[in-house]
């Protein structure tokens, strides 16, 4: 049986205004809707798919606020088993270090994981950066940025795609694994689906349940802290012209006067 | 002076452009070393470039494990050279695989951890911008030596004199049980065109394009320019165009000093990857097109008229 962890992040969403709050220079999460992260649901359809051509189990896991169970209801909606949400006050602030160490005690809560599958890189922070982290953190191989992934009995490989090109990857398990957004398009969530998410068991943890001292999270444990935080005056719109048969001409007219051409 | 170490940007010894800006970058806080990390060979390929950017060592890290196995050993000859040299930052290039190695080797000093940073001040701070450009932000790490990502194209590379002294790095044996074992490459061929998030000038094209065939339009201004070919997500997902070469969010950022927009709409999160451009041209057929909001120049029009026309304007001046 394969037993999958499945990270999801519960971020604001991208089509509504991002701000960082006035006085700490956090994320203000009040600010925007909230949602899943898109790249997540991906997430939770590879980790279902993996399960389907086997056997296995897939646990949710998020660390975030108490409103993330909405993000948590919709991976199970999709399909997955459980979930372990991480919830704490004293998370809040916490840098992505602390954050990682967290999720890695949570995949420990999750007893002998196979497998661990997360998003590449979440789009609120663009850290891109915690799956290879929580590798480190736990011992495991990464494969990242994965666009196909096939596990096969006790091995794993990965087609990892990034700006250098096409990586082919392979790795025994457990190991952690990243897709991107080529991988798969998320199923919608069923009517029975939903019904049946609402009898999942999700299991609330705190900080402390999981061990970690309280003393490595929060804004005030960070190894980094952002000192100064200003928003950018808005671009304004410049020149615009309507195409009269002269449109290439004047764009290469205005670009010798920029002296760009 | 304290050292500032520099991971690398190479495939094979030919070094990227982006670590004659890190060695740029890191002579801000001190004396820049270059680490190179490869198949033997690598860097006595590599030595005089980095000594053209001032690199006063060179850290060879080579075996042919380097190349086989994932992320690991980057992270493996960073954290022992940073064990002996005591530096004063870690620079790392804001790729995928560089925020990887940046983040697991924070992890394993234990350091503070700074994200895709577009600037790297004296006084230990690096200048930031979140949100697509929204936001500027100035962060420091509080505890150990700072690792750095540095975002590609960000700060302007600059010759200086080093004397690229090299110095023998002994890596360790990699644990096949905690890497991922690379079985095959396929580099992007590039062709002549400048990479994406190097390239001085970008011309993108959208779901206006139409079509697979059409992006050819696309492609000859972008070589008229001598420009970087970019894509919106829509005509990704409509198979227009590869997905390494999408611009927004979840694709490339990219800050150019020209971005030229062909048929893109200008959704936010289109724009969360090229807003920081210094220049924004953009033709659309709709005159209300929300890329018309950040365009210093916008021409509502076709695009099969407009960028022809200018694709011609551009070969004549050029001659
Ligand atoms: C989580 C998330 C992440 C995303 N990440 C990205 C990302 O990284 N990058 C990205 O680009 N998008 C991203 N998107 C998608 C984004 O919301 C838009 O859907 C996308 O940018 C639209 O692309 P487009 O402008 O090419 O297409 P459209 O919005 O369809 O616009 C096409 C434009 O072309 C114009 N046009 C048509 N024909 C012509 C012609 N002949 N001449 C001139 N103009 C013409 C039309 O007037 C229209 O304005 C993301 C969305 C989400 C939810
Ligand atoms: N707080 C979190 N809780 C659960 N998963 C997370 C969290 N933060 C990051 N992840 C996972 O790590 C992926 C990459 O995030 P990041 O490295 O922050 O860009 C996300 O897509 C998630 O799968």
């Amino acid at each position: 049986m394969t037993n999958i962890v499945v990270l999801v992040k519960q971020v604001p969403d991208t089509y509504s205004e991002r701000k960082l709050t006035e006085n700490d220079h956090t994320l203000d999460r009040e600010s925007a809707d909230a949602v899943i992260d898109e790249i997540n649901e991906r997430a939770v359809e590879e980790a279902l798919k993996i399960k389907e051509a086997g056997e296995g189990e897939v646990t949710v896991l998020c660390v975030g606020p108490d409103r993330a169970t909405d993000a948590i209801r919709k991976a199970l909606s999709m399909g997955a088993d459980k979930a372990i949400h991480v919830s704490d006050e004293s998370l809040h602030g916490s840098d992505l270090l602390s954050t990682a160490k967290v999720i890695a005690a949570g995949v420990g809560r999750a007893g002998e994981v196979d497998l661990v599958v997360a998003g590449n890189e979440a789009s609120d922070g663009r850290g891109g950066a915690v799956p290879a982290v929580l590798a480190e953190l736990l011992g495991m191989p990464q494969l990242t940025h994965a666009r196909e992934l096939t596990v096969d009995g006790g091995t794993v490989k990965a087609d990892r795609e990034t700006e250098d090109g096409i990586t082919h990857l392979e790795a025994n398990l457990p190991a952690v694994v990243s897709v991107t957004e080529k991988i798969n398009e998320p199923r919608y969530p069923s009517f029975k689906g939903i019904m049946a998410a609402k009898k999942k068991p999700v299991e609330t943890l705190t900080v402390a349940d999981l061990g970690v001292d309280a003393g490595e999270v929060g804004l005030a444990n960070a190894a980094s802290g952002v000192v100064e935080a200003a928003p950018k005056p808005p671009r304004a719109a410049g020149e615009r012209v309507t195409d009269e048969g002269d449109g290439g001409s004047k764009v290469a007219e205005y670009l010798v006067g920029q002296k760009l051409l | 002076m304290a050292e500032v170490l520099v991971l690398v940007d190479h495939v094979d010894g030919e070094v990227k452009k982006v670590t004659g800006e890190l060695l740029t970058a890191a002579r801000a806080l001190g004396e820049p070393s270059a680490v190179v990390v490869g198949a033997p060979g690598s860097a006595g390929k590599a030595k005089e470039t980095l000594a053209s950017y001032g690199a006063a060592k060179v850290y060879v890290a080579e075996s042919d494990e380097a190349t086989g196995y994932l992320v690991t050993p980057k992270v493996d000859a960073l954290a022992t050279v940073a064990g002996q040299a005591s530096p004063a930052a870690v620079l790392v290039a804001a790729t995928s695989e560089g925020k990887e190695v940046s983040g697991r080797l924070a992890a394993r000093l234990g350091s503070g951890w700074l994200v895709d940073a577009v600037g790297v001040n004296s006084d230990g701070t690096v200048d930031q911008s979140i949100f697509g450009g929204a936001f500027s932000v100035k962060s420091k790490a509080t505890r150990g030596v700072p690792v750095v990502s540095v975002r590609p194209g960000s700060v302007e590379a600059e010759q200086a004199e080093g004397a690229a002294a090299e110095e023998t790095v002994a890596l360790p044996a990699v644990d096949p049980a905690k890497s991922a074992k690379v079985t095959g490459v396929e580099p992007v061929v590039g062709g002549d065109r400048p990479e994406l998030t190097e390239a001085s000038i970008v011309v993108s094209g959208g779901r206006g394009v139409g079509s697979a065939e059409k992006f050819e339009t696309v492609e000859k201004l972008a070589d008229a320019l001598g420009a970087a070919v970019g894509a919106s997500r829509a005509a990704v997902d409509s198979g227009y165009y590869p997905a390494q070469f999408q611009v927004g969010q979840t694709g490339k950022t990219v800050s150019p000093q020209l971005y030229v927009a062909l048929g893109i709409s200008g959704a936010i999160q289109h724009r969360a990857g090229m807003q920081t451009s210094k220049t924004i041209v953009a033709v659309n057929k709709d005159p209300e097109a929300p890329i018309f909001e950040i365009a210093d120049f916008g021409v509502v029009g076709d695009l099969f008229d407009v960028a022809p026309q200018l694709t011609d304007e551009v070969a004549k001046r050029k001659g």
